[in-house]
């Protein structure tokens, strides 16, 4: 291996991290931030205590392991190679550094923020009526879970209470889009363990949604259709057919899940017992999601602390054993089954009437009294222009995306845009977890993993 | 018995027979090859639901051939830390196995009655097939090691981390297999009796019941075609490759004409390896002659054939996810290696008794109750190795904490 140890590049060189100084990064011309530099330093560069601190002191490991650990293994028999953020397998612009032994992931450091847009501080300067058009871009797989916690923040610090039929179409959209988002989970995570055909099938189911979400809304992401106030129209005659046949279309395909995948022994070997958390590793790493579940912990917000109209439906939180890849895997198929089992339930229950609050406020005159009444014309114009005003306060407000707890923290200071808008992206507290599960696995292992975790970087940066 | 061509002396008409042979073979291989990467892309296109390649010529027939043009005037990148000599070799090294492996398989030639598989060109009776060495079956096998070269050298001299990876990946993938390769082969020598290809054909019979399919009973035929679908870096067992780990392992950083030369060497060895096994285990180009032209039905049966595994290679990869190195090694090592040398063994009993006249049961009760116990022994070999394995020796910390987990 030492032939490869090329010491003059940049991968392998001291980023000195753990001095703070990023010294080596500025001489070298590479990222350094107030932090230090980013990159994972090689293994005979890494200062005692932030090698206790990658190796997760805050988990189980003393210092005196720690050090027994650095020793086991010299800075020459291994390599440190960079995956990542242009990899076929990160998801986007995730950039992961890995030591390896052969084959062998002896530590990694994921390094972010190669997506980062400035979405929170972009948020400070629209309205409450825009902001939703801003937050639907972070988690682009689940667009309208970011709607809806943005909307929902906003109407706690407003005080509306929105019609029942609105609450019920946001219920119906979160979860079709959970069953959009585990859709393409499945399809990218068949397609990192070499199921190519996995990928196509996935895409194939998600589109039946996105079909659904273009009638909808028009658009077949980044809706902004979930808005403070309810949502932005009633939903397209002949909704219910269309949620009718999707519903029909997709049993078969689990089932084919199933037989390709589910229980298909290479796809078996090649996740269970790969990438295992516990439950208290879980938590202190503030994993939620599939990922806390997968351990065994029933923490569902939907059940757990729920909101909506989720007390009042009937559906199981599923959860696993043994804290795998597998497991993952599997809660996140059989979670497309329980969302279908709540789409049913809101087909019987939507209720008729007003798809957003009558609150003049909040809400633009409807488009026949603009024509009438020069009160409402310039009441619409001061709502598409100014924006309402929202009462000062502060307020957080979580929901259960497919990846996790995500959560709206939102500052009013009166005016009619959020003082400070902070979005708790569950890819991005998930991605902690990564360096626990991929130590002592393998490259292929590595791959599985990541794809487990199911990050979505436009979240992870905002 | 060697080819009859030869049997009166080398004159013109012998040397232009021989050259038209060889012109013929390399030309029905890289027909064989564009369609073969065609039909691979359109057959996994309708499996995955879409349509797959149609805008170069009918049906996109023409698809290999536009790609290749393409990639043949991208710029051809060598990365500044590469070994210059090696890295431009290897594609070659990876080519040129693959189409002398091909040069041994009788792709027709008629063996009914006393006929050894011959045509008649130009009033000469000839084999079907470019050589038949009498050690046929060795050429394979070596030719099959010489390729490993190729992989191994593209990406050790790439000097780049993952073409590195991939290389060790493909070195020991590529010889374990081989093993297992080798035994199932020695299989098919013994029943045969020759390491001739030809005579391997000619001992087979027209019926698939007579087939070495049949003769070695099945297992050695699973094991060749598992290792030798290992040996090819298709999927399941393209971990040398893997996109999803390794962007393009070997290759990754080959560009232009010398990624063509993998890319071509890669189907080539598809298509020559179906063949072997269409040659050593399903009669080669035997069949019933139904009308017509006697020397016209042994191509058309030997390519039915072929076309069977070339479809079953295409279904593999639709279907299956990859294995991982150790799983894969574990496949390789634990599992197809004592299989193929057991069975290896029953056979060798069963002829020798043939042969000694001995009571035929009886030493194959004996047989697999030897080999019982050996499997017996084998797996608590594996057992006490894991347990070792399992107990820190060797991985340390990293083990402990999966225990505690």
């Amino acid at each position: 291996m030492t032939s490869t140890n090329h010491d003059d590049e940049p991968t392998t060189g001291g980023a000195r991290a753990s001095a703070g100084t990023g010294d080596g990064g500025r001489r070298r011309g590479w990222a350094v931030t107030s932090e230090g530099g980013q990159e994972l330093a090689a293994r005979g560069e890494v200062s005692p205590l932030s090698f206790l601190r990658e190796a997760g002191a805050v988990l189980r490991l003393s210092e005196a392991d720690v050090a027994a650990m650095a020793e086991q293994v010299s800075a020459d028999e291994t390599m440190i190679i960079n995956m990542g953020p242009q990899h076929p397998s990160t998801h986007g612009v995730l950039r992961l550094m890995l030591e390896l032994q052969g084959e062998m992931v002896l530590r990694s450091k994921p390094v972010i923020g190669y997506l980062h847009t400035g979405m929170e501080k972009t948020a400070e300067e629209l309205t409450y009526l825009q902001g939703a058009t801003n937050v639907t871009r972070m988690d682009y797989a689940s667009p309208f879970f970011n709607e809806l916690v943005f909307s929902l923040a906003t109407e706690a610090l407003l005080e509306v209470e929105i019609p029942p039929r609105a609450t019920w179409i946001r219920v119906l959209l979160s979860e079709l889009n959970r069953m959009s988002s585990h859709f393409l989970f499945l399809a990218t995570n068949g397609m990192d363990l070499g199921a190519v055909s996995m990928m196509l099938y996935g895409w194939r189911e998600r589109e039946l949604l996105l079909d659904f979400y273009e009638k909808v809304t028009g658009l077949r992401m980044n809706h902004n259709f979930i808005r403070p106030g309810g949502v932005a129209a009633d939903l397209p005659p002949g909704w219910r057919d269309d949620v009718l046949r999707i519903l029909d279309a997709l049993p078969p395909a689990l089932e084919d899940y199933d037989i390709l995948m589910t229980g298909q022994p290479i796809w078996r070997e090649r996740t269970q017992g790969v990438g295992v958390i516990t439950a208290e590793e879980a938590m202190a790493l503030g994993a939620t999601g599939p990922i806390l579940r997968s351990t065994g912990v029933p923490w569902d917000l939907r059940r757990s602390m729920p909101y909506l109209t989720y007390d009042e439906l009937e559906f199981d939180v599923v959860v696993g054993t043994y804290g795998d890849t597998f497991d993952r895997y599997a809660i996140r198929l059989n979670e497309i089954r329980e969302s279908m089992k709540i789409v049913r339930q809101v087909l019987d229950r939507i209720p008729p009437g007003d798809y957003r609050v009558q609150d003049k406020k909040v809400t633009p005159p409807p488009r026949g009294r603009i024509d009438q009444s020069m009160e409402a014309l310039i009441h619409h114009f001061k709502i598409f222009t100014e924006g309402f005003r929202v009462p000062e306060g502060e307020v957080y407000v979580a929901v259960e995306s497919p990846r996790g707890e995500l959560g709206c923290y939102l500052v009013s200071d009166g005016s009619a845009r959020p003082y400070r808008l902070h979005i708790r992206g569950p890819s991005f507290v998930n991605l902690q977890t990564l360096p626990h599960m991929l130590r002592g696995g393998l490259v292929a292992d590595a791959v599985a993993i990541i794809s487990s975790v199911d990050p979505i970087m436009g979240e992870v940066d905002r | 018995m060697g080819d009859p061509l030869f049997a009166e002396g080398v004159d013109l008409t012998v040397v232009l027979i021989v050259i038209g042979k060889v012109v013929v073979a390399f030309a029905l291989l890289m027909v064989s090859v564009l369609f073969m990467i065609w039909f691979e892309r359109k057959l996994i296109g309708d499996m995955q639901n879409r349509i797959g390649p149609n805008r170069a010529g009918p049906w996109g027939i023409l698809q290999t051939l536009a790609d290749g043009i393409k990639l043949f005037f991208k710029e051809d990148l060598i990365p500044d830390r590469a070994d210059r000599v090696v890295f431009k070799l290897a594609p070659y090294l990876s080519l040129v196995p693959a189409f002398l492996t091909f040069t041994i398989v009788p792709i027709g030639g008629v063996f009914e009655g006393d006929r050894p598989g011959t045509v008649t060109i130009f009033g000469r009776e000839t084999f079907l097939q470019v050589a038949d060495p009498p050690i046929g079956i060795l050429v394979l096998l070596a030719m099959s090691s010489v390729a490993v070269y190729g992989v191994m050298l593209a990406g050790w001299s790439s000097g780049s981390k993952y073409p590195l990876l991939g290389s060790v990946r493909a070195s020991a993938q590529m010889v374990s297999y081989e093993a297992a390769l080798s035994l199932a082969v020695a299989s098919v020598v013994l029943m045969a009796g020759s390491l001739s290809t030809n005579t391997i054909v000619a001992m087979q019979g027209t019926a698939p019941w007579e087939w070495n399919l049949f003769v070695v009973v099945v297992v050695p035929f699973v094991v060749f075609l598992l290792a030798g679908t290992a040996e090819l870096n298709r999927p399941p067992f393209d971990l040398v490759e893997a996109e999803q780990e390794l962007v393009g392992g070997f290759h990754t950083e080959y560009s232009s004409i010398r990624f063509a030369l993998f890319f071509l060497a890669e189907f080539m060895n598809t298509v020559t390896m179906a063949a072997i096994v269409v040659t050593l285990f399903l009669g080669g180009p035997r069949g019933p002659i139904l009308f017509g032209p006697e020397w016209l039905w042994p191509p058309v049966w030997f390519l039915l054939k072929l076309f069977v595994f070339l479809f079953l290679f295409v279904w593999l990869r639709a279907t299956l996810p990859r294995f991982r190195y150790d799983q894969l090694m574990d496949l390789g090592w634990k599992l197809l290696i004592p299989l193929s040398l057991g069975w290896l063994m029953v056979l060798a009993a069963i002829r020798v008794a043939q042969v000694q006249d001995w009571n035929v049961f009886a030493v194959l009760a004996v047989a697999v109750a030897g080999l019982l116990a050996a499997a017996g022994l084998l797996l608590a070999a594996v057992r006490t190795g894991q347990a070792v394995h399992r107990s820190g020796e060797i991985l340390g910390e990293v083990t402990e904490r999966q225990v505690e987990a």
